[in-house]
């Protein structure tokens, strides 16, 4: 379909142009062509950028600390070379799965209840409300968190306040958009042949719901999550304000936690040397995660369109 | 003994109806909160003048215009990229394994954690370029992250361009390159424009990524070497430090404020543009 004017540029030019505005237009046509070509790597040729140089910083330093000493050791005080980033993965990993915990039922709720059980009418305002407030700065949720939420988990539940639990409802919190916003278009690819099946065999409307709809929209789903997750572990400013950020691996949720975002961006700005090569490494750690979380969503997202067609 | 599937109806759709409204109410919260607190310590004064005591007292003058020049900046290196990106993807080839390269680093940028682009814009442009902390950097890095939004957007206006516009151009014996920049780009440019105001949206709510490449200079921004700190930068920096905290109640709000204007806008365009092609 879209090369239906490939062909044209050679046959169909009128014949009262001349040659040489024939060749100004056969070679500008030629030219966008590879202008365009070029322009689309743009993006591949960032990613391999951003990889490159992150991994050229931090891979050299992770070969001479030592896997084990930089991955699995838990002193982490940089004046005495010690780089051990454990608690830090631990942390991101607590954080993390308290977001989904709270994330994500409460977006897939929120998707079910829009696409099945309310009008549409409805839909169609919330639904770009919650799109809106996807845009708001990550430093807003942060400062939430410490204006409200720390306050309260000090004084109702004892601790710091600027906690793992605290990190973790802020970016539950955060990552709902996303979870209701994909969610709910992968639950309205779902044909509506489905839910009539469902419903003329006898099933109620949420036995149709949870048995037949939800089935064929589940990988659709769980990239969200996926998605989700790889907003979580890479949120930083946010995590800052909210976690406490003291190294150490997690107690219990009312301890102070920092994540390996955080541990980059609160040291990035005086490090140097073997300190900063820590922090690319700890970004080198961050981005392989991220990408094998980006990786299954899209596998997800690939099964999902398979199922569909 | 089984429960009736009446009843689990009902439990189900009174669960489900109590988890959205509590999201919505969080969110709408949120926002209410913020402007609540903020709004009244807003004054023409605070817009129109420079900070005081690293921002203690006095204005936003200098992050107003951070916020406004480094996205402005972002957009001008972004939109030829992701906009002749789209082009190529939808005008210029069909699904192959090139595409599907393109795609892959498209997506797998959208993913990435705007820190990591801090950290590559502090040893890229800041570092090995050279550039220090500037503005340049800023809009730079902001760029890259920004792309993969303005692709999307891009080519999915592309794609609603209607197929017979470009039947009825080639007949008239335009080339591949008259068609798409005389009918498909101009029939394209709401939806494009979307793309723009969403990247814009998400330039000026970034921190992290701006804070290691654009720097938190509070001098008037006067050229592209010019270190600059946006409001997100200061707000961050107002909160985090205690520096204020009526000034940075203040600050959030105009923050809230201008990323919510710039993304209603997004929005509308976008609808007006879905409103016209169906």
């Amino acid at each position: 379909m879209q090369n239906l004017s490939n062909t044209s540029d050679q046959a169909s030019h009128p014949a009262n142009l001349s040659a040489g505005k024939r060749f100004t237009t056969w070679c500008s046509d030629h030219l966008a062509r590879y202008v365009f070509l070029t322009v689309a790597f743009s993006a591949t040729l960032s990613l391999l950028l951003i990889a490159l140089f992150i991994l050229k910083e931090g891979v050299p330093f992770i070969i001479k600390v030592g896997f084990k000493d930089f991955l699995l050791a838990s002193e982490w005080s940089p004046m005495n070379g010690k780089f051990g980033i454990y608690p830090m993965i631990i942390s991101s990993l607590w954080v993390t799965l308290g977001a989904m915990l709270i994330g994500a039922p409460l977006g897939v709720a929120g998707a079910i209840f829009l696409t099945q059980f309310v009008p549409r009418s409805v839909m169609r305002v919330i639904k770009p409300m919650i799109e809106l407030l996807a845009g708001i700065p990550s430093v807003l949720y942060g400062f939430i968190g410490v204006m409200i939420l720390a306050p309260f988990i000090r004084s109702h539940f004892g601790g710091p306040g600027l906690s793992l639990l605290a990190a973790s409802i802020i970016l539950g919190i955060m990552v709902l958009p996303t979870v209701i916003s994909i969610s709910i278009d992968t639950i309205n690819a779902v044909p509506r042949s489905y839910l009539e099946g469902a419903l003329a065999l006898g099933a109620t409307r949420w036995q149709s719901v949870h048995m037949v709809i939800l089935k064929a929209a589940h990988s659709g789903i769980i990239a969200s999550v996926i998605l989700a997750m790889g907003r979580a572990v890479g949120e930083t400013m946010a995590v800052i304000m909210v976690a406490g950020n003291s190294v150490k691996i997690p107690g219990s949720s009312l301890d102070s936690v920092r994540t390996l975002t955080a541990n980059i961006a609160l040291e990035m700005g005086y490090a140097t040397g073997l300190h900063r090569q820590a922090l690319f490494a700890t970004g080198v750690v961050l981005f392989v995660v991220v990408m094998i979380l980006n990786s299954l969503a899209m596998a997800a997202m690939k099964k999902k369109s398979r199922g569909a067609a | 003994m089984r429960i009736s599937p009446k009843v689990t109806q009902t439990l189900a759709v009174l669960l489900l109806g109590v988890a959205t409204l509590l999201t919505v109410i969080i969110l709408i919260m949120i926002v209410a909160f913020v402007l609540k607190r903020g709004i009244p310590e807003i004054s023409w004064e605070f817009l129109s003048t420079k900070p005081r005591e690293m921002g203690k007292a006095g204005g936003i003058l200098p992050t107003i215009w951070g916020t406004i020049l480094l996205p402005v900046i972002a957009i001008v290196i972004a939109l030829p990229m992701g906009v002749g990106t789209a082009v190529y993807l939808s005008e210029y080839t069909r699904e192959n394994h090139v595409t599907r390269i393109i795609r892959f680093g498209t997506d797998c940028l959208a993913g990435i954690p705007s820190i990591i682009f801090g950290l590559f814009g502090y040893i890229f442009f800041v570092t090995i370029l050279g550039m220090g902390w500037s503005m340049l950097s800023g809009g730079l890095t902001l760029a890259i992250m920004i792309l993969p939004t303005i692709i999307r957007t891009s080519e999915e206006a592309i794609r609603a361009v209607p197929q017979t516009y470009r039947e009825v151009s080639c007949s008239l014996a335009a080339t591949n390159w008259e068609t798409v920049y005389k009918v498909v780009l101009p029939n394209a440019l709401p939806g494009i424009m979307t793309g723009v105001m969403l990247g814009i949206g998400r330039s000026i709510g970034e921190t992290a990524a701006v804070i290691f490449t654009a720097g938190s200079s509070l001098l008037m921004p006067l050229s592209l070497n010019d270190s600059v700190r946006t409001m997100s930068v200061h707000f961050y920096l107002l909160a985090r430090e205690g520096i204020s905290n009526e000034k940075a109640y203040a600050t959030a709000a105009v923050l809230v404020f201008s990323v919510l204007s710039v993304n209603l806008i997004a929005y509308w365009m976008m609808n007006r543009f879905i409103a016209k092609r169906s």
